[in-house]
């Protein structure tokens, strides 16, 4: 095959795991920084760890669930909190789909998570939405167990 | 036997720089019937011996090896042969000269024989010529020459193949085109995708983007040699044209969200294309002339994946209204659409072939996805093959082969091209430097 793991990317990967463990968080930067300590108040740190910064969707669907609204609350507050940001909201879906149909469904779940955030009052002007399809998946095995983490909408800070 | 002299003189102007192919049909008496029958569900090979061509100095050369080679891998590939082995030849060169001695081909069982030669002309260039046998009843069936400047050796070779299997299946070739493709390095969570460019077989791969931005779904202009594709740059999904000979590369357009999806229309002059809109995607049509945009689509769901018809009055595409994502054809002016995919499962990516006898799908059921065909009023589906994932087929120019990309799975895995026949048979994997998906067929370079 092209590509072999080296060993750099085991350790790399076994940190990812163990920071996706303590909090789950996009960066891998940032998870080992916010695996040291508790993070500073209104740092994107605090936000990726303590408040979340994704949430995730049943296949083929853009329904925020019950867990996810709950986590875009918390978002909601944090985001009213610290109004000097503005972020992106990054829409995912699985690999199970064909190509052109994911990058539609990962913008139609980052929609979702957008309309979610100006219901409650958060104005538009502080976000943009991009879909990355089934182009960057977080988890890769060919289960249900990686396919769950990878449907997901992540709210990335600017600047963050 | 006596050959006439040529009675038919075709130009052609190559695509690639600089590259002039003159072909001169030599004349012959071409009475017999030898035919590969393309028509059954399974195909028997027709055996044929392509014995070395003769080189430029009146022996084989590398050259002239390499040219025979190129056709008999052509041939080979295609599933409708099966060359000989040239270590059985008793014989192993045949001057397209001298009419060949049946008598010691015969007995290696072949149906057709390929005499051939290679030359070099006085202002540069290289000439190869064939001619094709009927090894049983010892007749001459055609013969031709081809001029090309000494690099585009390679399209001598698929061209003569071309010729053929044109003379020996009733259809047209389909071995001097290119394929684009996503060539992909890196590991899965951040692949770097660049688009490239390579002949059919896989041979001169170059890569058109330094990798810097995520690119997908390159397609071919049917008239000029330019690709369409959907990049994110700049934080969101545009169409680009890129002209493969010079980089040059130009924005479709100024939308504010993302653009995606795009393909051309039979006559290069439109490209449509989806334009997202909140959770929806709606399918547009671009002129590249005067830039103008219309509507297709108007739908609150994702309409994708628009194909044209090859006669340019419809549109077949894939869209999620009513529920999950099932095959429509539309005008090529919008409207009304007609469902067409009534199977079990999800249909998405349908593609026009270009002979407009089908439309091939990628079907996901069951857990899996497979590349399909069905005929353009949805009738006579046929799953020609299936795994665990399959995805994104695109026609041979004589709509015989599909390509696809497959997908074995894995943390470490990634996807590879593959092809198969229209028949389901002769599944072959092609040949890429890396992992690739997303392939596209091109036009015959003609």
């Amino acid at each position: 095959m092209p590509f072999s793991l080296s060993l750099g990317r085991i350790l790399a990967a076994a940190m990812i795991a163990a920071a996706l463990a303590a909090g789950g968080c996009a960066n891998q930067q940032k998870d080992l920084q916010a695996g040291l300590g508790a993070a500073t108040p209104g740092s994107p740190q605090e936000f990726q760890v303590s408040v979340g910064d994704r949430v995730f969707f049943e296949t083929d669907s853009s329904s925020l669930t019950g867990q996810a609204q709950a986590t875009l609350g918390k978002q909601v507050q944090w985001l009213m909190q610290y109004s000097q940001y503005s972020f992106t909201v990054e829409g995912h879906a699985d690999e199970r789909g064909t190509r052109e149909y994911n990058l539609a469904l990962g913008a139609r779940r980052a929609s979702a998570v957008r309309d979610f955030f100006i219901a409650k009052g958060i104005p538009s002007a502080r976000m943009r939405t991009v879909s990355y399809g089934k182009e960057r998946p977080v988890a890769v095995c060919d289960d249900i167990s990686c396919w769950s983490q990878n449907r997901r909408a992540v709210t990335v800070l600017d600047g963050g | 036997m006596k050959f006439a002299k040529p009675v038919s003189l075709l130009i052609r102007v190559g695509l690639l720089s600089a590259a002039v192919i003159l072909m001169v049909g030599i004349a012959g008496k071409a009475m017999a019937q030898l035919r590969v029958d393309i028509t059954q569900g399974t195909i028997q090979p027709m055996p044929i011996a392509i014995p070395a061509f003769v080189g430029a100095a009146g022996s084989v050369d590398e050259l002239s090896q390499n040219v025979a080679q190129v056709i008999t891998a052509d041939l080979k590939r295609s599933g409708l042969f099966a060359p000989a082995d040239p270590a059985a030849f008793i014989d192993p060169v045949v001057p397209p000269s001298a009419t060949p001695n049946f008598n010691n081909w015969k007995p290696l069982n072949v149906q057709a024989l390929v005499s051939g030669a290679v030359s070099t002309t006085g202002d540069g260039r290289i000439m190869a010529e064939y001619r094709l046998w009927d090894v049983v009843s010892g007749q001459y069936l055609v013969g031709k020459q081809f001029f090309a400047s000494p690099d585009n050796w390679r399209r001598l070779a698929h061209i003569i193949a071309d010729s053929i299997y044109e003379r020996l299946t009733g259809e047209k070739g389909y071995f001097d085109s290119r394929i684009a493709f996503v060539d992909e390095t890196g590991s899965k969570q951040e692949r770097v995708k660049r688009l490239a460019i390579m002949d059919q077989d896989g041979a001169n791969v170059r890569m058109l983007t330094n990798g810097e931005d995520l690119v997908l779904t390159p397609r071919f202009s049917p008239s000029r040699q330019e690709l369409a594709y959907a990049t994110l740059a700049n934080g969101d999904w545009h169409v680009y044209l890129l002209n493969i000979e010079t980089g040059q590369q130009e924005r479709i357009g100024n939308f504010p969200n993302m653009a995606f999806s795009p393909r051309f229309s039979p006559d290069g002059q439109q490209v449509i294309l989806s334009l997202q809109q909140g959770g929806n995607a709606n399918i547009y049509k671009m002129d590249l002339r005067t830039k103008q945009m219309t509507r297709l689509t108007d739908s609150p769901s994702i309409d994708t994946a628009p194909s044209f018809a090859p006669d340019g009055t419809q549109i077949v595409f894939e869209s999620d209204r009513g529920g999950e994502q099932q095959i429509y054809v539309m005008s090529a002016g919008g409207g009304a659409a007609q469902r067409i995919s009534f199977g079990t499962g999800r249909y998405g990516t349908p593609v026009w072939s270009p002979r407009g006898d089908y439309i091939a799908f990628t079907k996901q059921e069951g857990g899996q996805f497979k590349i399909g065909v069905m005929k353009p009023d949805g009738s006579g589906e046929r799953i020609l093959t299936g795994g665990f994932h399959n995805e994104g087929p695109t026609w041979s120019p004589n709509g015989r082969v599909l390509m696809f990309f497959r997908d074995t799975g894995g943390a470490s895995g990634g996807p590879q091209l593959w092809s198969v026949d229209i028949t389901g048979y002769n599944e072959q994997i092609v040949p890429t430097p890396s992992f690739a998906s997303d392939p596209a067929w091109s036009p015959l370079l003609g």
